[in-house]
């Protein structure tokens, strides 16, 4: 009798267990990113990338949801980095499934923001483990995909985005995504969760590109003639939005606020730049901002520091190499 | 050579205060570099603000230090066993500044700046230099193992005294 009442407790515990990915650590999730052979000195993810400057231009509308210095009516300047997924900095553009926007902005020596955002609006997933089986199938072909989405409906708001989207033809026409939500807090303590979005001011199709190097080609002399321009647009979510789902979409109807415009003003190549020094945690962030408990937001900032950890060292041995060869 | 018999309380208060702090220091620090659960952030910002804390402890200690006698070392030590005892305290004073140090410089030439319990700031770097960082975040991990060393060599030592010579060292930090 007892056994048996035994049994039905554990079962709800049990199923949870089954259901339950297996744990990963941060070293295995930049182990698979990286894959057999590291590409040494390189970002473990996105490694393929070119380095921006410029400034976000501020309106001021903002400033009432979050007391970050950056938001008041006013310029700032960020060192940026538009890069295309995968872990190979030699990889064809055009081949890459996402591209990116990464921006950093050092308001102060104790006020510094990093920005990380992808052209899909929402994960696939809402945990870094199933995120780690999901790299996994992606990595063993078209069939061990499918299959993946088939046993996770959570991937619905992704596959819808997937289905409609069209890569452009510039790094300065896509959409980029915040993806995870964040808390804007401000003066009074009043706290918003919003996800943003850089929205182009441009349209460019994709025809005429070629070569693989074609969206770094393009971006570069895009910039040389003109200044590449984004809305910084910013949705507030409401009472029925889950802040700590990145799989899950927010309405249409939901509240947006342009808080301004981010202009880039330069380009250089990654190894020139200064932006390949930096680690593009979205978790350093000012006051005003803070994280959610987004599973994947906070898992992010352990799985970049094993990254950047790597390849700091990397560069160091380099540098130290090249001295003693002198 | 003194007669005090024992530690005095704030030596005796420092010493255990920290030994609690620092035990705790590594574990975090172990897990957090591991870790993808959600509570991962959580540690980091503790285990920073509470660097800041042992490195104040560590000089609050030190300058503690000079105003009082010490116990001295058991007579029937060898002189290479006083020179050990006095060399493994003296690199765990070091090891206990040069942790928080490695840990805050690693942080600056990231460009992260340490919050501290909400409380205030620590700056970073405006300019990051990822080759400064790689050298203070080894130095970081390299020292953590030594102090693991010299805090199991200590933990010996105090226990070897206490149990195998049947002396008063162990309880004279009691």
């Amino acid at each position: 009798m007892k056994k048996q009442y035994l049994a039905l407790l554990l079962a709800p515990i049990m199923s949870v267990a089954a259901d339950d990915p297996p744990k990963v650590s941060a070293q295995e999730f930049v182990n698979l990113q990286q894959g057999e052979t590291a590409h040494e000195g390189f970002r473990r993810a996105h490694a393929k990338g070119i380095c921006l400057s410029g400034e976000f231009r501020s309106n001021g509308q903002l400033a009432s949801y979050s007391k970050a210095a950056l938001f008041e009516t006013g310029s700032m300047p960020f060192i940026g980095r538009f890069s295309v997924a995968g872990n190979n900095p030699t990889a064809p553009d055009l081949k890459a499934p996402v591209r990116s926007l990464a921006l950093s902005f050092a308001m102060s020596p104790t006020q510094q923001w990093r920005i990380a955002m992808n052209t899909p609006p929402v994960m696939a997933v809402k945990d870094p483990h199933t995120f780690y089986q999901q790299i996994q199938a992606i990595q063993a072909g078209p069939k061990a995909i499918q299959a993946f989405f088939a046993e996770h409906p959570e991937s619905n708001d992704f596959l819808s985005w997937k289905a409609q989207y069209q890569p452009s033809g510039s790094f300065a026409a896509e959409t980029y995504n915040s993806i995870n939500a964040f808390y804007l807090v401000n003066s009074k303590g009043e706290k918003q969760a919003v996800r943003w979005t850089m929205q182009p001011t441009v349209s460019v199709s994709a025809g005429n590109l070629e070569g693989v190097d074609a969206l770094h080609q393009e971006i570069t002399n895009r910039v040389a003639k003109e200044n590449v321009i984004f809305d910084w647009v910013f949705t507030l979510a409401n009472e029925k939005d889950d802040e700590n789902n990145p799989a899950k979409a927010w309405p249409d109807s939901r509240e947006q606020i342009t808080a301004g415009q981010i202009v880039i003003t330069g380009v250089t190549p990654q190894l020139q730049g200064e932006c390949h020094g930096i680690n593009y945690d979205p978790l350093v962030l000012p006051t005003g901002i803070e994280a959610t408990r987004d599973p994947i937001l906070r898992a992010r900032s352990a799985a970049y520091a094993e990254s950047y950890r790597r390849r700091a060292k990397e560069a160091l041995m380099g540098e130290l190499e090249e001295q003693g060869n002198e | 050579m003194s007669n005090t018999q024992k530690f005095s309380l704030s030596m005796r208060l420092f010493h255990w205060a920290m030994a609690a702090l620092v035990i705790s220091m590594l574990a975090a620090g172990l897990l957090m570099v591991r870790s993808l659960e959600p509570w991962q952030l959580s540690i980091l910002t503790v285990h920073k603000a509470f660097g800041v804390v042992a490195a104040v402890l560590v000089i609050a200690r030190l300058v503690n230090r000079l105003f009082h006698q010490i116990p001295a070392l058991p007579g029937d030590l060898s002189s290479l066993q006083k020179f050990v005892a006095k060399a493994s305290h003296w690199l765990l004073y070091l090891l206990l500044f040069a942790m928080p140090i490695s840990g805050y410089l690693m942080q600056y030439f990231a460009g992260r700046p340490i919050d501290v319990f909400g409380w205030f700031r620590l700056p970073a770097a405006l300019n990051v230099d990822i080759e400064n960082y790689a050298i203070f975040r080894e130095l970081h991990g390299w020292l953590a193992i030594a102090l693991m060393a010299l805090v199991a060599l200590h933990v010996a030592a105090a226990l070897h005294h206490h149990f195998i010579r049947k002396d008063k060292v162990l309880k004279s930090m009691l």
